[in-house]
């Protein structure tokens, strides 16, 4: 069953690359996969019969306690014959369905086929939770096919109607499926039903359930979506919602019968809900000109009928509406296969306009014939035999002192009258002769087209002569309900003749009846035109939407009108309240507050607290950065005296950097912001700010009182020095306690940067890699001390040779170099890269590690920028930083990979020791290559930022790109100079 | 856990002041404010390591008064990552001046939806509801008979008659 529903995967994968070439003729191929999967069906039969069960199962996610399990008994073997056979039926029909030059012809066939493949795996699941996956599988796809003539709007609004109305169905289902699997501890179906849970819980659990299987199989209230998605083509009508996806709903329904038809509610439910859908549908069918719609509430109708024989509760009901449920797929598909016949060589599915089909298509019409009084439920066709079996068993229940049998039983009876009526009028309506219209022309068509049509309608006579031979196959079900009828009588028997019993009257009196409404029809019409229609669910769905969307319009313009300021105002009010009000609340306060830690604290924080207040005031750009800045640095200073010295060289190189890299995006800006617009509000948002400050305040508190368990802490020193083999507690962590912490941190770095270059660098970032034309020759080693030549300078009267300290440095305009700068740079660049190089290392036993070291080579790239511009930035490091970025990475997540081959858990370390001069006693262990990649990762980072805000915004400016002008100077005077690798 | 005060009213004005700048238009304050409420957070979460102690490096003298590493260790990536997102926000404060060529407006921003009415925003569903309509047209269309179209139907559907004839052209192309 696995390999099938693979194979099903794999075929609908591959077939829009076969539609391609082949056609329509890729039909043909694909409908051999669900024949496969019949004729694989067929040989599980003597199994089934004899009550047992084909199995399958695939463990999948242990701790939920799911499993790919499938199980075939009597049910799910009768409806995979159904699904699999009908639907390769369907797929041959296609292929003279369409032509080679219908538009998404390959996604049409694959997504037919899919669904083939999904109702297969529906109802062979075992589990519930896998079922449900096919069941909403069904929504999505028939959402698809619906919707498969994309250009036309009813078409595009049905799809969605089906699927809003089924994936709400599905939505309810889901919560019953949990609910279910949750009260009886398995999610098997099997087990669920043979030991039905008869809580409360239970009950609920199967009545959400069943919500899920009415808006499915469209029963009255969630009927209207079935005649709407008539804007499908013909095929996907007659496979979906004639034989297959509205099946499922019956299916779910019968499988839990067994266990759960005498659950509270279950039986008014259905019975109220079959009877009222039964007899709507019918009566709107009778008014339909539209053959295909006419079929559309025939079904709707049908499927009312069908739930109210598979929900009643007694072995008898069940087997006839196994038997209900394999002929009304089987002589109902045959019909929508003609209509579509019909269609196809009379150009129109309006009866009105057809005239004298039966005479010109006489196959067809003996075709439909058999289908139409198989619906009409006339003899000796399976239709009969199955009204017959309902009809029978729905009155025993009765007499057996059901009061719903009763019920039932006058429900589908007046249902049925107005099925033989409209059964009459739909075969009197597609093939009578009408003298006012002309003979209708038919097109040619090939006698292939008939072929599905024919094979079904063969079953339909076959199994309704041999019904004894059928009542074997589908009794194993039956008997699994354990009803009423079959306590008091011998059990029923499918057969086509049972003798003068009270429901062969009844079948007699509905067929009178119906002939008798169909000869009234003019007066019938009348009628119907004078009964209002009081109740349209379509219209109230139609309503039901406009009001939801209205409800979002409103509500999106009442609370996103205002731009940034409002939404961030509004987010923040909440947050001041709820958390306000929880912190009222709170009755945990900290042991002990002391005024300060140590007095030098006090002068930290005043001014870090004046310089907040000052940044938020001032009206200069480069002025609130900078005293921003200065509570960064504060910080610095009292993680240094707080004991903290990790955080104190990372917040310290951080701010610098940072103050960098503000300076090179603000010069492009107005050095003031501007107050065009009036300030948003100054008192509000004063308020709003001191509430969040006084909130955040008391949140501090609130948290240092809350601790009730003794820190982790204590522990840390060992497993630090014995697991970890260093002793900076806070690396190790880094890298190894908490390292996919950190790998989740290296990877925001990743696509922050890769988010600053894409901003920047619109066109991509490999675009622009500016390198000095000489670049190669200057770095041989030949030429290291050889004194360049200075073309640009020679001419001004200069010396005309001379060393460079920085090979671009002569790139710079000569008015804004300093060549102290340059030699400063010159003499600590290489320094900073071997400190940088020496945190790394030793930041497993002393403070530094990855992101210091990478931060402090970060720097010294910002220190060569500065002083040299773009060239000197890439001279420095020519590599691509997106590379740098990868190989850190790829260190990173390679160390997880490895480790999992090593001890299976990901990120665990190894370690061999090794005493290195210089360095001391080390331990090299796995993390260090992790660290390595945090180190690349944040070098590549700073890196990406550093080329896109300052070298690409070098750029933009001196080719004034953008029509400001900037208020500072460019960097370089050298506009001229063209850039290598453009 | 004991507090201290002074840490704990710092960390209140930077986030009193931060949130005060954030909300503002120009994109710049807001950075400004997202550094001031960002540097606020992290002493939050460096409040909650309690009084000071000795650094967190194992030594051979006692780890009796060393002050708790996990704080440290949240707060040691979230310094980098601000920093990423500082230049994040600062590329996109660019990239929007750059675009909308605000020149020395710099980068302050104009409410997008202030001029909006209820109207426009029901404009914006409406083309789903439409689709509802066609489809109950289709439907309807073939439920009236010739002679069953009363002339109420007639005036309300007078206006789609035109869609409708298309719709049903294209319906009956399905077939093809």
């Amino acid at each position: 069953m696995v390999a099938f529903l693979l194979a099903f995967v794999v075929l609908s994968v591959l077939t829009p690359w076969l539609t391609r070439h082949l056609g329509t003729r890729v039909f043909y191929l694909i409908a051999l996969l669900p024949a496969g999967a019949f004729a694989y069906t067929l040989t599980q039969t003597a199994t089934v019969t004899t009550g047992g069960a084909v199995t399958q199962s695939i463990p999948w996610i242990a701790q939920l306690g799911i499993s790919l399990s499938f199980r075939v008994d009597t049910l799910a073997w009768m409806l995979a014959l159904v699904v699999t056979g009908i639907g390769a039926l369907v797929l041959v029909y296609c292929a003279r369905y369409f032509t080679d030059d219908e538009p998404s012809l390959g996604r049409f066939a694959a997504l037919l086929l899919a669904f083939a493949g999904t109702m297969y795996g529906l109802v062979t699941a075992d589990d519930l939770v896998i079922m449900f996956m096919f069941w909403e599988i069904t929504s999505v796809l028939s959402y698809l096919l619906i919707g498969h003539y994309t250009h036309k709007r009813e078409s595009r609004g049905a799809a969605l109607q089906a699927l809003i109305v089924t994936t709400f169905g599905g939505l309810v289902m889901l919560v019953g499926v949990v609910m279910i699997s949750v009260a009886s501890g398995t999610t098997s179906l099997a087990y669920i039903v043979a030991n039905p849970v008869t809580t409360q819980m239970g009950t609920w659990a199967i009545l959400l359930i069943l919500v899920g299987a009415l808006s499915k199989s469209a029963l009255v209230p969630f009927h209207f979506w079935l005649p709407a998605a008539m804007a499908a083509p013909t095929p996907v009508s007659a496979y979906l919602h004639a034989a297959a996806m509205v099946k499922a709903g019956i299916y779910i329904v019968a499988r839990l019968a067994p266990g759960y038809a005498d659950s509270d509610g279950w039986l008014p439910v259905l019975v109220t809900l079959g009877v009222w859908t039964m007899v709507v549908g019918a009566w709107r069918a009778l008014r339909q000109y539209d053959l295909k719609l006419l079929l559309a509430y025939g079904t709707v109708s049908q499927l009312g009928f069908l739930m109210i024989a598979i929900g009643f509760n007694t072995r008898d009901t069940a087997l006839a509406g196994a038997a209900l449920l394999l002929a009304h797929a089987l002589y109902k598909a045959t019909l929508f296969l003609v209509v579509g016949v019909i269609d196809h060589r009379a150009g129109t599915r309006d009866w009105r306009k057809l005239s004298a089909v039966g005479r010109s298509a006489p196959a067809l019409a003996v075709i439909a014939l058999v289908a139409v009084a198989s619906m009409a439920g006339l003899p000796p066709l399976l239709g009969f035999v199955a009204k017959e079996a309902v009809f029978t068993s729905l009155l025993d229940a009765g007499v057996g002192g059901s009061g719903w049998g009763f019920a039932a039983l006058v429900g589908t009876a007046v249902g049925s009258v107005l099925t033989v009526a409209y059964s009459i009028r739909f075969f009197w309506g597609a093939f009578g002769t009408r003298k006012d219209q002309p003979v209708t022309v038919l097109h040619a068509s090939p006698w292939d087209t008939l072929l599905a049509p024919g094979v079904l309608t063969v079953a339909t006579i076959g199994l309704g002569l041999f019904a004894s031979v059928l009542d074997p196959l589908l009794a194993p079900y039956a008997d699994t309900v354990p009803g009423a009828g079959s306590l008091t009588e011998p059990p029923y028997h499918l057969a086509l003749w049972h003798g003068l019993e009270p429901a062969l009257y009844l079948s007699a009196v509905v067929l009178l009846l119906g002939a008798l409404m169909f000869r009234a029809r003019r007066g019938v019409l009348r009628l119907q035109a004078k009964v209002p229609d009081v109740i349209d669910a379509g219209r109230g769905y139609g309503k039901a939407i406009r009001g939801v969307d209205r409800l979002a319009a409103r509500v999106t313009h009442f609370a996103q009108r205002g731009g940034l300021p409002q939404y961030l105002g509004t987010i923040l009010t909440v947050f001041v309240l709820t958390l306000g009000f929880a912190a009222f609340v709170n009755r945990t306060w900290p042991d002990t507050i002391v005024l300060w830690d140590y007095p030098g604290q006090v002068l930290i924080a005043l001014i870090m607290a004046i310089c907040a207040v000052m940044a938020a005031r001032v009206g200069q750009r480069m002025t609130a950065v900078i005293l921003a800045g200065v509570t960064g640095y504060g910080l610095v200073v009292l993680f240094a005296f707080h004991g903290a010295p990790d955080l104190a060289l990372t917040q310290a190189l951080v701010e610098s950097i940072t103050l960098v890299i503000f300076v090179l995006v603000l010069r492009r800006l107005p050095a003031n912001i501007a107050q065009h617009n009036k300030p948003v509000r100054p008192k509000r948002r004063l308020l709003i700010g001191s509430l969040v400050g006084l909130v955040m305040g008391t949140v501090g508190f609130i948290a240092l009182g809350a601790r009730q368990f003794e820190s982790i802490a204590g522990a840390l020193p060992r497993l630090s020095v014995e697991d970890g083999h260093g002793d900076n507690i806070v690396n190790v962590m880094l890298v190894d306690i908490r390292a996919w912490d950190t790998m989740g941190e290296v990877s925001v770095l990743i696509v922050v940067a890769t988010g600053v270059a894409s901003l920047l660098f619109v066109s991509g970032r490999n675009a622009v890699v500016p390198r000095l034309k000489e670049s190669r020759s200057l770095r041989s080693a030949a030429n290291r001390r050889r004194v360049v030549a200075d073309p640009e300078l020679s001419s001004e009267g200069h010396a005309v040779t001379r060393q460079a300290f920085l090979l671009a440095g002569r790139k710079n305009d000569p008015r804004s170099r300093s060549i102290l700068i340059e030699v400063l740079v010159r003499l600590l660049f290489h320094p900073a890269m071997i400190v940088s190089i020496y945190l790394l290392f030793a930041g497993h036993n002393l403070p530094g590690g990855g992101f210091a070291g990478g931060l402090l080579a970060g720097l010294a790239l910002v220190a060569r920028y500065l002083a040299g511009g773009r060239y000197e930035l890439s001279e420095a490091a020519p590599i691509d930083p997106g590379k740098l970025l990868g190989l850190g990475v790829i260190l990173a997540v390679g160390m997880a990979v490895v480790s999992l081959f090593s001890d299976g858990i990901p990120l665990e370390s190894a370690y061999f020791t090794a005493t290195v001069p210089v360095l001391g006693d080390l331990s090299f262990g796995t993390s260090t290559i992790f660290d390595i990649g945090v180190y690349l990762v944040v070098i590549g980072l700073t890196y990406d930022i550093l080329r896109s805000l300052g070298s690409e915004i070098d750029r933009q400016s001196e080719n004034d790109e953008i029509g400001p002008r900037p208020d500072t100077a460019p960097e370089g005077a050298s506009t001229a100079i063209e850039e290598v690798t453009r | 856990m004991s507090a201290s005060l002074t840490l704990v009213i710092v960390m209140a004005v930077m986030y009193a002041a931060g949130v005060y700048v954030m909300l503002e238009r120009s994109l710049t304050r807001v950075l400004i404010g997202f550094l001031l409420v960002g540097n606020a957070t992290n002493l939050l979460i460096f409040i909650m390591s309690g009084r000071p102690g000795s650094s967190p490096i194992v030594t051979d003298a006692s780890v009796e008064d060393m002050v708790d590493p996990i704080p440290q260790v949240l707060m040691l990536t979230a310094i980098v990552i601000n920093f990423g997102i500082t230049a994040l926000l600062l590329a996109l404060i660019y990239r929007s001046w750059w675009l909308a060529q605000l020149g020395d407006e710099g980068d302050t921003l104009t409410d997008e939806h202030a001029a909006e009415s209820a109207d426009d925003a029901d404009t914006t569903f409406r083309s789903s509801s439409d689709d509802d309509d066609a489809v109950a047209e289709s439907i309807d269309e073939f439920e009236r008979g010739d002679g069953a179209t009363s002339d109420e139907d007639t005036v309300s559907h007078k206006k789609d008659a035109a869609g409708r004839a298309a719709a049903s052209a294209s319906d009956r192309g399905d077939a093809r």
